[in-house]
């Protein structure tokens, strides 16, 4: 099997994908919270995924993502056997994992893929888990039977009702927090929106809040600064001080700027190439 | 004493011309020309060029040989000691080095050595590079941590020992900053892939995409490996920490050069990597990294760049040819001004800078005057991408991971000797940057040089370390 190659493909929804990457090195070091970056083919961009399983026997690493631009339009149209021009990590800190106790794990989106291992790790370490996830509509929901799988309880909702609580993860999050057995963590991976009202929640009850912030990279190894968040009032490099952080200490704002800092680029990228290769 | 000619000057693009593209800048000497420059030479019996070398080049052998028209002569004279010539005789600083001490230059122009350095290195890989003779197979295997200059001049020295070496490169391309830092038109990189080539065909195995530290530790390279060099460079960028400095169209001059070079955004839509192509540009910085990111916010089409250093001209770390390119091209300079904070829109888009002016005062640590901002004289200047380029320093992650690795106070590797560059685990040497702090690529080759000295000859038995 040549490096980097695509071992599995299934398409979850038509945005959303999982993929199986053959690279026995990461497989076999990653933790869980640690994420990959990647680089479709030679004139691609580099760009960071985060790791949600791994098969250190079968040397594969397992990632999941959404369509929304160039590099992951590409990647979503590459099949099984073809091979990614790079794929680099594992990189960031892992998770710090212990017993807190009591454990809420929220995603929201494709950001339930990132969540799954740390939740499983949560639970390993003998925490009793809460597992809430979310997405805009039933279809979009993502390892649900998984999360099920590890969790002592798993919440779900979506936007438009069509499965489970009818609204958003922070509604359900809002009554588990008030219920009397006392939360000691919340770990909240999702879109920037859904991360900052969850921070706002947990600050209320003043349940500390673990994120995992996705900002625009281009190394990955601490080179380049291009993914400074400022936690706390100080700037902290994403790729090697995090990606997790004290949601509570985040500067949402910042953050969620920064995103689109490429916005009319990645949106002329995106139509020159589903011309240039006739995709929707 | 015989009158002496004048240097022969290096034909290259003019200034209007080269802003718009990213080729090389000077064409480099013919073959009559480097003759020509090359007679120029006194030939010392005692040559001070020599010592002015970080890798004690045979500089009046090799432009003696050039005189007769031995090209091929005078490639194997410098590959004697230097493995990357076309590399050094582009971005060494001569003019502090070996062109420093040239006896001409105490009353003339000094003979120019980078130039003919540049040109023979240049004749060979149009006619053909010569595969340096490898010593039989030792059996023994060798880790090269990073590929810039200092791991490229281990991994070429230690394969012609006969070694099996095995080069580990956290990017998806070899070089280091020779590939992510240096632009093309200063270094092409099909340069540095040609001498990439070489060592592969001496036997040299690159690894891309695996950074050290991460996914696997020195202590797991030392159970798979019987010697480590560490050549990581000083890679993590500088910031001022100033207010605004987060505000979008703020970039370390690490990650512009790296989108531009390495990703090639210069080339956007074509390439997938974007970059803020501003109007109104600030470089903060004077050494070479602030003239090659000026120079770079010209060529992706600013309107104004200015470099804002906070010393003066005499102070700025930068090679006098670089600034004076700069200059040429059209780049401004705003000296004893120093950025206090950035100002930005609703949108989070740098739009103003803050300065203030600065005075020099007794001479710092450094040596050079100290740089006293001016009460009250703040000002404001429009602005719409600011490069930082005010340094690098070590990235902590290989550190973390090794113990037994001693740092110093500012992260950088310990070694026990310049002499042998060997750190204080057993097994483990490490040299350029990540040793000494952002210095040259001949001052890393150096070290690379005798790094792999020390490593052989403690394989061999030869010399006591741990």
């Amino acid at each position: 099997m040549e490096m980097f190659e695509i071992v599995k493909k299934r398409p979850i929804t038509e945005e959303v994908f999982m993929m199986e990457l053959f690279a026995p090195h990461i497989a076999k070091k990653r933790k869980a919270g640690q994420f990959i970056i990647i680089r479709v083919d030679e004139v691609g961009e580099r760009i960071p995924l985060t790791i949600a399983d791994a098969d250190p026997e079968a040397g594969t690493i397992r990632i999941y993502f959404q369509v929304v631009g160039t590099t992951t339009y590409k990647l979503s149209r590459l099949e099984v056997g073809q091979r990614l021009a790079d794929v680099v990590g594992p990189l960031g800190r892992p998770t710090h994992i212990e017993n807190f106790g009591r454990v809420v794990c929220v995603g929201g989106g494709v950001g339930v893929a990132p969540l799954y291992p740390i939740t499983k790790a949560m639970k390993e370490a003998g925490n009793h888990t809460i597992g809430i996830i979310g997405a805009r509509t039933k279809a979009l929901l993502i390892l649900e039977d998984e999360m099920r799988a590890i969790c002592d309880e798993l919440l779900i909702s979506t936007d438009d009702g069509s499965y489970g609580h009818k609204g958003f993860v922070t509604d359900l999050l809002r009554q588990v927090l008030e219920r009397p057995e006392k939360v000691n963590q919340v770990v909240a991976i999702g879109p920037p929106i859904m991360m900052k009202f969850v921070c706002k929640l947990t600050k209320e009850f003043n349940v500390p809040t673990i994120v995992s912030l996705n900002p625009i990279m281009v190394d990955g190894t601490g080179m380049c600064g291009a993914c400074r968040v400022e936690v706390g009032g100080e700037t902290k490099f994403c790729c090697v001080d995090g990606p997790e952080f004290d949601g509570h200490a985040v500067n949402w704002e910042l953050f969620m700027q920064r995103l689109t800092a490429y916005r009319e680029q990645e949106q002329l990228s995106y139509k020159l190439i589903r011309e240039k290769t006739g995709g929707k | 004493m015989a009158k002496v000619e004048p240097r022969v000057p290096m034909r290259e693009q003019p200034p209007k011309e080269r802003i718009k593209n990213f080729n090389e800048v000077p064409f480099g000497y013919s073959v009559e020309e480097a003759q020509r420059e090359a007679a120029r030479c006194l030939q010392c019996k005692n040559p001070k060029c020599v010592e002015g070398c970080p890798v004690e080049v045979n500089i009046p052998a090799f432009i003696k040989l050039i005189r007769e028209g031995d090209f091929r002569g005078a490639i194997r004279k410098i590959k004697e000691t230097n493995l990357l010539p076309a590399i050094c005789g582009r971005v060494c600083p001569q003019e502090t080095q070996c062109e420093a001490h040239c006896v001409l230059g105490k009353k003339h122009e000094p003979v120019a050595i980078g130039r003919l350095e540049r040109f023979v290195a240049d004749w060979e890989r149009e006619h053909g590079v010569e595969m340096p003779q490898c010593a039989p197979p030792t059996g023994k295997k060798i880790a090269v941590v990073g590929s810039g200059p200092a791991g490229l001049t281990v991994a070429s020295d230690m394969a012609k020992l006969g070694y099996e070496v095995t080069v580990f490169e956290a990017l998806h391309a070899p070089g280091g900053v020779l590939i992510y830092g240096i632009p093309e038109f200063r270094l092409p990189k099909a340069i540095v892939r040609a001498e990439v080539e070489g060592l592969q065909k001496m036997g040299v195995k690159f690894v891309y995409d695996y950074p050290i530290g991460r996914v696997e530790t020195i202590d797991d390279l030392l159970t798979r490996f019987d010697a480590v060099f560490i050549g990581v460079g000083a890679g993590a960028p500088m910031f001022m920490n100033i207010p605004g400095e987060n505000l979008m169209g703020i970039y370390s001059a690490n990650e512009y050069l790296t989108r531009s070079n390495l990703m090639r955004a210069y080339d956007f839509p074509e390439t997938d990597t974007p970059i803020v192509r501003g109007k109104k540009v600030a470089v903060i910085g004077g050494g070479n990294v602030a003239m090659d990111s000026a120079r770079t916010a010209l060529r992706l089409g600013a309107e104004s760049v200015t470099v804002v250093y906070r010393r003066t001209r005499k102070e700025m770390p930068a090679r006098a040819e670089e600034v004076h390119h700069a200059e040429e091209e059209g780049v401004q300079f705003s000296f004893l001004t120093n950025p206090v904070a950035y100002h930005g829109d609703e949108k989070g888009w740098v739009r103003e800078m803050e300065c203030i002016k600065m005075r020099l005062g007794e001479p710092d640590a450094s040596g050079r005057p100290r740089p006293i901002p001016i009460e009250g004289s703040n000002f404001r200047i429009p602005v719409d991408l600011v490069i930082v380029a005010i340094g690098t320093r070590a990235n902590p992650v290989i550190q973390q991971t090794t113990p037994g690795l001693e740092v110093n106070r500012r992260g950088y590797i310990k070694v026990l000797s310049e002499e042998t560059m060997a750190t204080t685990k057993r097994g483990v040497f490490a040299g350029g940057d990540i040793v000494t702090g952002a210095a040259t690529v001949i001052s890393a080759m150096g070290a690379g040089r005798r790094a792999a000295r020390a490593m052989h000859a403690w394989l061999c038995g030869e010399l006591k370390i741990w």
